[in-house]
Order: structure tokens, then C-alpha cells, then sequence
């Protein structure tokens, strides 16, 4: 393959390298909004050792655990999924994308249940006893909740879009021959993950 | 290859992108069309108008300041109006205008493309312009007055104040996310889809330098869109982030905001050096001298900007480690930017000059920016910064590099591609009239604020001390002949696209980049085949007599 | 058409022993918090964290097989955040406020 021969291709058939760099571009700056909350963390976290130490005990590391395990699992369907449609097994491929939207929704459950015994025990944003907290820990909780909550977004954004590569899969749009969009889509699923690998030993894990 | 869809008009011939006609006509044509060059010209008269609002409120800014007291407005309405001038002026005209306009509208035919990478996001960036831009104005109209922070939105302040922030901060992330839509795009293009032959080194130097502005829009703008959705939680939700009543560290805001706010300098500055970079070879009729050096200081400006930013905060109480640290690398960044100015100056010499508007504005920047470039490293410096900290000299610095810089490289190009755009020519001797008006007006208001700033007048100050009035006025009545400059420039190339003499040559000013190769104005597909890149782009010598000749006749 | 699968077949073992290394961290990086190694705690949490998202890029995100420029792409961006978080400490690992 050479390049000059992708270049021409490029001008006039499909450019399936160039959707995945767009697609890469684009989890970069993924990355970096992310990234701008990691060095807040860092800082915050630096400032307040001991503060952090304290409001991370809070947290419940099992669901943090569950958790973990699910969206990996769940990322692990999704490549399934390529690889089906890439052999030709569309029902299988359509099976694989529905596992994971499933486990999508079973993570922000799981998310929903954690969220609701904290706001129960009155660690939520503006409310007196936490504000009568330590800065430190009055910080933890800006931070897991700004940064938690952004992810959770970014997983209702990404089974959305499972949910249309399905629509698109079911209608043969994405088949054998053209599967970059749910290639795409996949990127961003596994995007999501990582940024979780991070999110779950920084907020459950401080000893 | 004309493709078989488009109808042709009675001379045989393929219509223009402005007359092509495709799905949708009329006005629909235009803002449902994913041609880049249509989204270029929707760009152009987008940026320009709130160009037209950023000017109106520097002159109202200007006119307040002429007596030390009151002038025209209160002070709560004068905060409103420095804050949106510098919104307006650096996030939705300066940062976009010269990637989303000509970027657009000319990297495609510069590397031999029909369009760019994703054409249809192309035109998704454009109505994220617009919304933003439009917040920005509701915040204006709405109860509860527009931003009054000045354009750095610091905390603690942007989280209490009362007026409509959110407003403001939600249309600056909205614009950043734009911003990033259209990187990617670029980079995307430059990586995929150049002609055959047109290998990185034969790449025009304005498609160089949109693909180091792209690295940095991509990788910078996400942390201020981050950082100021924060403060919009937690003036939304109370979430301790960055009020040091809820335990936050407010100086982390401004290590965060000029985290992406410094680099975007250079998202600002690049391309316009870009455009110089076509300009100057073209009206001296010389190859560029060390084209490679050009184009690789455009990425070391892109690498070593990202890391000046706390620059900005000398007089903060950062470490003393840490300001010796960015004291150090901000001398570092002024070498990429100076190897520029020495190669631009070395194409100059011995040239056969055409004193043509384009090349006017051109010289223009070089002399404005190296100013602005000196005082910076003045600043740079960090015991001078501490004495100059927050005074007129910072705001005469900006307006030096961000006016005296983007703003000439944006007038070189109007005047330079604007014909080829549109296919009619401007009234040259008019143009280089308003050159004079601009130039002069633009050093009659912005040169005292160096020595303003000298003498101790605070920046964004409402009230002065009597002393700094005469002053004052030398700088409001610069502002007065500025805007008679802006307004004859920009009525010129106005009256120029609805009844400017006709023209059908290809190549008007006798450049070598592809985008004179095509026709006047473009046609919808751009080429007809995909051309051959033989040569470099700016390759004279064997053209330098051809060329004089013509010029001659 | 074969240009644009540029890359090689990814069989469903290979997704599944991936994915059996990934739970394994995790189960590893949950175990080992409850041991307090002082300073290196979080250093070993991260560490564990890195392993895993190479895997996930590499692996399940093809990295591997994609286009050089991609991987150089990767490395800019992981460089800026370093380069960032390195000048960002050089203020707060000095501080005084």
C-alpha cells in the first residue's frame, strides 16, 4: 500500500483512516478536558492529603469494584461486536452492541444508587454539613461529583451512540464491508473506560 | 473531473461555488451548503459583524476615557464594556477569523482538495459559532447586564457576581468547542487528503501554519472549556472548585484559564504569520527564504507556548521556582517568532517590491508585532513584570500582538484573497489610503498606553489620576482616525464585491500556491483534475522574468 | 477496498485474555489499597492504572496496528498533560500561600 495510492483514494472513494483520525483527534481533546480535572485533582489532592484520605473513606470501594468490572466488561463486548460484524455475524455483532448498552445502564444505576446514599448522608453540593467539612473534603466531593458526573455523561453520550450504530447495523448500513462508524464508536466507548481506570483507584482507593 | 451532477451554464462552462446551485437554493443554499467555501464566506460576514460590535465598544471605551471622571457612561456599564470588548474581540473575531475564513475557504485548494476532511462538521462549527456568539450578545440585552469580570473571568469574582455570567462563560465554551470541531477537521485534511505529489515540504506555509494552530486548538481548548464549566457549576450547584469560601485555591484558575489562554495567543497570532508568509514572496516576487525553518518554528511556537502560561500571574504569589521556571521559557518562546521576522526580512531584500495593500498590511504586522513581540519580553522579564503588572503597558502589549499582528494579517489577507473570493477587484489607491488611516490611527491610540502603563495608570481603571488626561486624549483621538481607516477600508472591499471591475484571471497578483491556479472564483469542485505538484510553492527564480515582464505591461 | 482495513484480524480469544489481564488488575489494585505502602500507595495505583489503559489502547483500540502518525499523535497529547502537571508543581510543590 502505498501512499500515494491512499492519497488518491481519498479523493474519491471512502477514507476509512480518515474517519479513525477524526475520531482519535477527537478523544484527544476528550482526554485533555479530562485532563484539566486530573491536574485539579492533583493539586487539590496535594494541598490536602490527609482531608482526601478522610472523605474517600466514605465512598463504598465495592460499588467502585462493580463498577470497574462492568465498564470493562462492557468494553470488552463492544470489540466482540467489531469483530463480528468484520466475519460477517451481523446478529451476532447486534447482540454484542446490545450487551453493551446494557451494561452501560447497569453502571449508571449502579452510579444512581451510590449518588442517592451520599446525597442520604447529606454530602451534596451546597448543603450545611458539608460545608461545615474541612475545605479538603468540602473539595473531594466538588471534585467527585463534577468529575464522576461528567464520565456518567460521557457513558449516556456513548450507549446513545451504540444504540444508533445498532439502528445502523439492524438496517445494513454497517456491514462486512463498512464498518468504520461502529469502529468509531467503539473508540469512543474504550475512551470512556480509561478515563474510569483513572477515576476509580484516584476517588475509592486513598489510603 | 467535472462530475456529472452539475449542470453547466450556457457558455459551457462549470459555475462558480457562488452561483452553483445544489439541493437547496437561495438563502437555504447557503447555510445548509457543506462546500468549504461557501462556509468560508458565512464565516466572513459572521466574524466581520461582530467585529463591526467588538469596534463599536472599544470606541465607546475610548471616548469614556477621555476626561478623567464620568465621560459617557457609569462605571458598571464601563466594566460591561471593556469585559465584552475583549470577549468579543479575542473568542469569537481574533481566535477564529483567519482558519474559519480563509482557512477554509483556501487550505482545501492549497493541497489540491475538493473539500475538507469532514465537510458537513465544517458546517456544524459555524452554527456552534453562531450560538455562541449570539449568547454573548443576549448576555448584552438581557436583565441582569453582561459579564463584568473583564475577559479573564478571575475567580473569586466570576463566581458572585450577579450579571448574566453564564451567559458568557457558556457561549466561550460552546465557541472553544467549535474551535476544537475545527482543528480536528484541519488536521484531518492535511493528514489525508493532499494531492498526490504534494508532499509535506511542498505544502504551501499558510497550510503549515493552520496545521501547527490546529495541534494547539486541539489539545489546549479542551482545559479552558473545563476550567470555566467548573465555574458555572459551582455558580450553578455551590460545588467547591475554585472559591476559597467553599476551600477552592482561586489562583488554580488562573494556572488552569491561562493554561489554554496563552497558547491561544498563538492560535490567534499563527495564522495570520501564515498569511504573511504568502504575502511577502508574492510582492517581492522572491522565494521565501528558509521555508523550512518557517514552517518547523510554526510548531515550536505551538510546543514551547503551551508552556509560558504563568507568565501571566508573576505578581500572583506563585513560588519563587516557579516564576524563575516561566520567566525562563518565555525568553525561549520569542526565538521561533524572531526566526520568522528574520527569514520574511531576508525575502524582502533585493526583491522587486510591489507596494500593493496587501504587502502594506503585511510590513504593517511585521513592525506592529515585533513591537508587541519587544514589550512582551519586557514583561517577560520578572522584575520589570512586577512593576508592570496591570497597567496600560499590558493592555498596549496586547493590542500590539493581537491588533498590530491578527488584525494586519487579516487585513493583508482580505485585500489579498478577498478578489480572488469573489471575483472583483477593489479600488487599489483607496486601499492603500485607508492603509495610512489605519496604520497611524493604530499607533496614535495604542503607542501611549506603553508610556501610560510607564507612568503607573492601572488597567480597566474607570477613573485616572489628571495627569495621565493628556495622554488619554492623544489615544482617543487615534481611536477617531482608526475608525475612519476601518470604515474606508472595509466600504471599499464592501463596494468592490457589488460593483468592483470585473476579473476572470486566474492568477491576479502572480502567486505560485494552487489556489491561483484554479479559476476566478472558484468553481464548485475546485479543480477540474487533480493537479500535478511539481514544484515547491514558492519557486520564482525560473518565473522572476515572465513575471516582471507582466507587471510591465 | 483492503487499504482501509489497515488492520490485522483481531480473533475473540485475544479480546477475551485481554479482558481477563484488565479484571485481574483491577481485583489486584482493590486488594493491594488495603496495604498501606505510605507514599508508594498511590504510585502503585497508578501504575496498575497505566498497565491497564495500554492494554485498552493497544488492544482493544488497535493502536497497535494503526498508522505511525497515530501512535506519535498519542504521545503528544500523553506529553502535554505530563508537561503540564510537571510546570503546573513547579508552583505548588514550592508554595507559600
Amino acid at each position: 500500500m502505498s501512499t500515494q495510492a491512499v492519497h488518491v483514494e481519498a479523493h474519491e472513494h471512502r477514507d476509512d483512516i480518515r474517519s479513525r483520525m477524526g475520531m482519535w483527534l477527537f478523544l484527544f481533546s476528550e482526554l485533555l478536558l479530562f485532563g484539566g480535572l486530573f491536574l485539579m485533582y492533583s493539586v487539590y489532592r496535594f494541598m490536602h492529603q490527609h482531608d482526601f484520605s478522610i472523605a474517600s473513606k466514605e465512598m463504598n470501594t465495592f460499588f467502585g469494584t462493580m463498577n470497574t468490572v462492568i465498564l470493562l466488561t462492557s468494553s470488552l463486548t463492544m470489540a466482540l461486536s467489531i469483530t463480528a460484524i468484520k466475519r460477517g455475524s451481523r446478529k451476532l455483532s447486534i447482540f454484542f452492541q446490545l450487551v453493551t448498552i446494557l451494561f452501560g445502564i447497569t453502571f449508571m444505576v449502579n452510579k444512581f444508587i451510590e449518588w442517592s446514599a451520599e446525597f442520604r448522608k447529606g454530602n451534596f453540593p451546597g448543603s450545611a454539613i458539608l460545608l461545615n467539612k474541612p475545605p479538603g473534603q468540602i473539595l473531594y466531593f466538588g471534585l467527585y461529583y463534577s468529575m464522576v458526573g461528567l464520565h456518567g455523561i460521557h457513558v449516556l453520550v456513548g450507549m446513545g451512540l451504540i444504540a444508533f450504530m445498532t439502528r445502523l447495523t439492524i438496517k445494513g448500513i454497517i456491514n462486512k464491508d463498512d464498518y468504520v462508524k461502529l469502529e468509531t464508536a467503539g473508540l469512543y466507548w474504550h475512551l470512556v473506560d480509561i478515563i474510569w481506570i483513572f477515576l476509580f483507584p484516584l476517588f475509592y482507593l486513598i489510603t | 473531473m467535472a462530475s456529472d451532477s452539475i449542470a453547466l451554464d450556457h457558455n459551457g462552462h462549470e459555475p462558480s461555488y457562488l452561483e452553483y446551485e445544489g439541493k437547496h437554493k437561495g438563502l437555504l443554499g447557503w447555510i445548509l451548503s457543506t462546500d468549504h467555501k461557501r462556509i468560508g464566506i458565512l464565516y466572513l460576514i459572521s466574524i466581520l459583524s461582530f467585529f463591526a460590535v467588538g469596534v463599536t465598544l472599544g470606541f465607546l471605551i475610548r471616548l469614556e476615557l477621555l476626561t478623567p471622571q464620568g465621560t459617557i457612561v457609569g462605571p458598571q456599564a464601563y466594566n460591561e464594556f471593556f469585559t465584552l470588548h475583549g470577549v468579543i474581540m479575542i473568542f469569537i473575531v481574533v481566535i477564529p477569523v483567519i482558519p474559519a475564513v480563509f482557512g477554509n475557504f483556501f487550505l482545501p485548494i492549497m493541497l489540491g482538495a475538493k473539500d475538507v476532511a469532514f465537510p458537513r462538521l465544517n458546517l456544524l462549527t459555524w452554527y456552534l459559532y453562531i450560538i455562541g456568539g449570539t449568547l454573548v450578545l443576549l448576555s448584552l440585552i438581557l436583565p441582569g447586564g453582561a459579564a463584568d469580570t473583564g475577559w479573564t473571568f478571575y475567580v473569586p469574582y466570576s463566581v458572585r457576581t450577579g450579571t448574566n455570567m453564564i451567559f458568557t462563560l457558556t457561549a466561550v465554551f460552546i465557541l472553544g468547542f467549535s474551535s476544537i470541531l475545527t482543528g480536528l477537521n484541519f488536521l484531518t485534511t492535511i493528514h489525508r487528503i493532499r494531492a498526490p505529489q504534494m508532499g509535506w515540504f511542498k505544502m504551501p506555509l499558510f497550510a503549515w501554519s493552520l496545521y501547527a494552530t490546529s495541534w494547539i486548538q486541539v489539545i489546549v481548548t479542551p482545559i479552558v472549556g473545563i476550567t470555566l464549566l467548573m465555574v458555572i457549576v459551582e455558580r450553578v450547584f455551590h460545588v467547591g472548585i475554585f472559591d476559597p469560601s467553599l476551600g477552592g485555591d482561586p489562583l488554580l484558575f488562573q494556572h488552569m484559564f491561562w493554561m489554554y489562554s496563552h497558547p491561544a495567543v498563538y492560535i490567534i497570532i499563527v495564522p495570520a504569520m501564515g498569511v504573511i508568509s504568502e504575502v511577502i514572496p508574492v510582492f517581492s516576487h522572491r522565494t521565501i527564504f528558509g521555508y523550512k525553518f518557517i514552517a518547523y518554528s510554526s510548531l515550536a511556537i505551538a510546543l514551547f507556548g503551551s508552556l509560558v502560561w504563568a507568565h501571566h500571574m508573576f505578581a500572583t504569589g506563585m513560588s519563587d521556582t516557579a516564576e524563575f521556571v516561566f520567566s525562563l521559557l518565555t525568553f525561549v518562546v520569542a526565538i521561533p517568532s524572531a526566526i520568522k521576522v528574520f527569514n520574511w526580512t531576508a525575502t524582502l531584500y533585493k526583491g522587486s517590491i510591489e507596494l500593493e495593500a496587501p504587502l502594506l498590511y503585511a510590513l504593517a504586522f511585521i513592525f506592529l508585532f515585533s513591537i508587541g513581540g519587544l514589550t512582551g519580553i519586557i514583561q517577560g522579564a520578572l522584575n520589570v513584570d512586577i512593576y508592570l503588572t496591570d497597567t496600560y503597558f499590558i493592555v498596549g502589549h496586547i493590542h500590539y500582538v493581537v491588533f498590530g499582528g491578527t488584525g494586519m494579517g487579516l487585513f493583508a489577507a482580505l485585500h489579498y484573497w478577498l478578489p480572488k473570493m469573489f471575483g472583483r477587484m477593489y479600488n487599489k489607491k483607496v486601499a492603500r489610503v485607508a492603509f495610512w488611516f489605519v496604520f497611524v490611527g493604530f499607533n496614535v491610540l495604542y503607542f501611549p498606553f506603553f508610556i501610560l502603563g510607564w507612568m503607573g495608570m492601572p488597567r480597566r481603571s474607570y477613573h485616572y489620576l489628571p495627569q495621565f488626561q493628556t495622554y488619554h486624549v492623544i489615544s482617543t483621538v487615534g481611536s477617531w482616525i482608526l475608525v475612519i481607516g476601518l470604515v474606508l477600508m472595509l466600504g471599499n472591499l464592501l463596494r468592490s464585491l457589488i460593483n468592483g471591475k470585473k476579473i476572470t484571471e486566474r492568477n491576479i497578483w502572480g502567486g505560485e500556491t494552487l489556489e491561483w491556479t484554479v479559476e476566478t472564483p472558484p468553481t464548485f469542485e475546485n479543480f477540474e483534475n487533480i493537479p500535478d505538484v511539481i514544484n515547491g510553492p514558492y519557486e520564482y527564480k525560473q518565473n522572476e522574468p515572465a513575471t516582471i515582464e507582466e507587471e510591465v505591461k | 477496498m483492503e487499504k482501509n482495513k489497515a488492520h490485522e484480524e483481531h480473533g475473540y480469544g485475544m479480546y477475551i485474555l485481554v479482558w481477563l489481564a484488565l479484571v485481574t488488575l483491577t481485583g489486584l489494585t482493590a486488594t493491594v489499597a488495603g496495604i498501606n505502602f505510605g507514599k508508594l500507595s498511590i504510585a502503585v495505583a497508578l501504575l496498575i492504572a497505566v498497565i491497564k489503559s495500554y492494554l485498552v489502547l493497544t488492544e482493544f483500540m488497535h493502536l497497535k496496528s494503526e498508522q505511525k502518525s497515530f501512535k506519535v499523535f498519542v504521545f503528544v497529547a500523553l506529553l502535554f498533560i505530563c508537561i503540564s502537571f510537571t510546570l503546573l508543581f513547579t508552583d505548588y510543590s514550592f508554595y507559600v500561600r
